[in-house]
């Protein structure tokens, strides 16, 4: 109970920092996407199932206040979040680089999903120039911001939710 | 009882993939209603809005207050060599008052051949300043400060000191959705003052950079409408009021169908570094012109 509330908590900070501070930060107008490092990160130290809630929550609050359609960024966030929760059975969570590269993934994903479903539906076919212009300026500046935030996602797991045991640990409990 | 337990605990052990099979048709089955039938959210947006909005504009205030203070910092020196450079300006800008004095008369004239402005400044505005924007970077939606108590509708118009800035797409008791004209969803019907030509201006995301928006399907076939011609919304539009300033063509080109004209438009509006925002709180739909009127005295009363 106690971490999912901290979860919630975590999930709405992240928002209202997403929409307001980190637009301050933004370089050539590219914001860095603080939620889906949270969906990441969740999904690599908790677990599939974790990872899905997270990115599930995440994206119903910015549908509520800035989706046309109601359900399509929850949809891309549960999933980024329950495909990254597949490295929590592989890797330890304590490295930074496992973090740094799923988010890269994770964000190219995001962002070809946004364009292939509502840009490229409006005949906006110049792939080329979004992938320039927004989508790899993005992903570079997600990853920069993993490096300075799964720490803190890494103590608020660890410190104030309840610990999840790994499946690689779990060799030595015997069952 | 005991099948209650069981089904509980049934809940408990999904697993994961299947709640992701359970949770996608959740979601793709809203992303469908809403898509096909319209519903809206509101009432959960009004929700969420109620614990949100108050921390985005605390937020905006604290972001508000450390702008302020840094600005205050600045060095003495500087202030000190800015005044002098200041007062030898306001000598020079008296006698340019001076002219722009007799100049005005002039424009007062202009104006009323174009009798557009002139609604422009008559319509009644709330300001409200810009809380949040959207966290990703496809599209150019922010949330502002004012809300359906402040008398703030869905689709009213918002623009800032200089011309258009959006439209309201969703409103809650404090905070109201604006979409912005460069949006890369949004279509504004339009039209050019001299020749009253009517075209759509696009928000078109490749063009952001340049502070610019596209526009198209302007039929000219004389060739009337040059660079530098001047965009308003139009008479058609429906959800824009008429004659608020769009901004200049900047390139124009004949489209692929040989009959119609596209460009490119610069808006005078700064949108990267937009903070306050005036919304028009009258409609394009309920703007029979004497409640325009009444309107203006409320306005004036403010001002």
């Amino acid at each position: 109970m106690k971490s999912k509330i901290v979860l919630f908590l975590t999930i709405a900070v992240c928002f209202l920092f997403q929409c307001t501070i980190l637009h301050t930060f933004s370089i050539g107008s590219i914001t860095p996407n603080l939620m889906l490092v949270l969906c990441v990160s969740m999904g690599l130290m908790r677990g599939r199932k974790c990872g899905m809630w997270t990115g599930f929550f995440s994206g119903l609050l910015i549908d509520m206040f800035y989706g046309s359609l109601f359900g399509f960024y929850a949809l891309i966030y549960m999933y980024c979040g329950f495909l990254s929760g597949y490295a929590f059975r592989i890797y330890y969570d304590n490295d930074i680089k496992v973090p740094m590269a799923l988010t890269a993934a994770a964000d190219v994903l995001y962002n070809l999903a946004v364009y292939a479903l509502q840009f490229l539906l409006r005949g906006r076919l110049n792939l080329g120039t979004y992938l320039i212009r927004i989508i790899l300026p993005e992903v570079f500046y997600t990853v920069f911001l993993t490096m300075l935030v799964y720490r803190i996602f890494h103590y608020i797991n660890y410190r104030f939710m309840n610990v999840t045991r790994k499946e690689s640990e779990s060799i030595w409990v015997l069952k | 009882m005991k099948n209650l337990k069981k089904k509980l605990h049934f809940r408990i052990n999904l697993k994961s993939r299947h709640l992701l099979a359970i949770m996608t048709m959740f979601c793709v089955s809203s992303i469908v209603a809403t898509f096909a039938s319209g519903i809206t959210t509101a009432p959960l947006a009004d929700a969420a809005g109620m614990i949100i909005v108050p921390f985005e504009n605390s937020i905006s205030s604290i972001g508000q207050w450390l702008t302020d203070v840094q600005k205050s910092f600045q060095d003495k020196q500087n202030l000190i060599a800015e005044n002098e450079k200041l007062l030898a300006e306001i000598d020079n800008l008296t006698t340019q008052n001076n002219n722009l004095l007799q100049d005005q008369t002039e424009l007062e004239r202009l104006k009323e051949l174009y009798k557009l402005d002139e609604e422009y400044s008559d319509y009644p505005k709330t300001a409200a300043r810009i809380i949040s924007k959207d966290p990703g970077n496809w599209y150019d939606n922010f949330t502002i400060n004012r809300g359906s108590e402040d008398g703030i509708r869905v689709d009213n118009n918002v623009i800032a000191g200089k011309g258009l800035v959006g439209i309201v797409t969703a409103v809650g008791p404090h905070w109201a959705t604006v979409r912005s004209i460069i949006d890369d969803s949004s279509n504004v019907s339009a039209m050019t003052i001299g020749t009253s030509d009517n075209c759509m201006v696009t928000g078109n995301l490749e063009l952001i950079d340049e502070g610019k928006l596209s526009f198209e399907q302007l039929y000219d076939n004389e060739g009337r409408v040059t660079v530098g011609e001047r965009i308003v919304t139009s008479n058609i539009s429906e959800k824009y009021l008429e004659g608020l300033f769009i901004g200049y063509v900047s390139e124009i080109w004949q489209e692929t169908n040989n009959l119609t004209k596209a460009g490119t438009i610069v808006t005078p509006v700064d949108f990267q570094h937009l903070r306050d925002v005036f919304v028009i709180t009258v409609n394009k739909q309920d703007a029979d012109y004497q409640g325009m009127s009444t309107g203006t005295e409320e306005n004036a009363d403010e001002e």
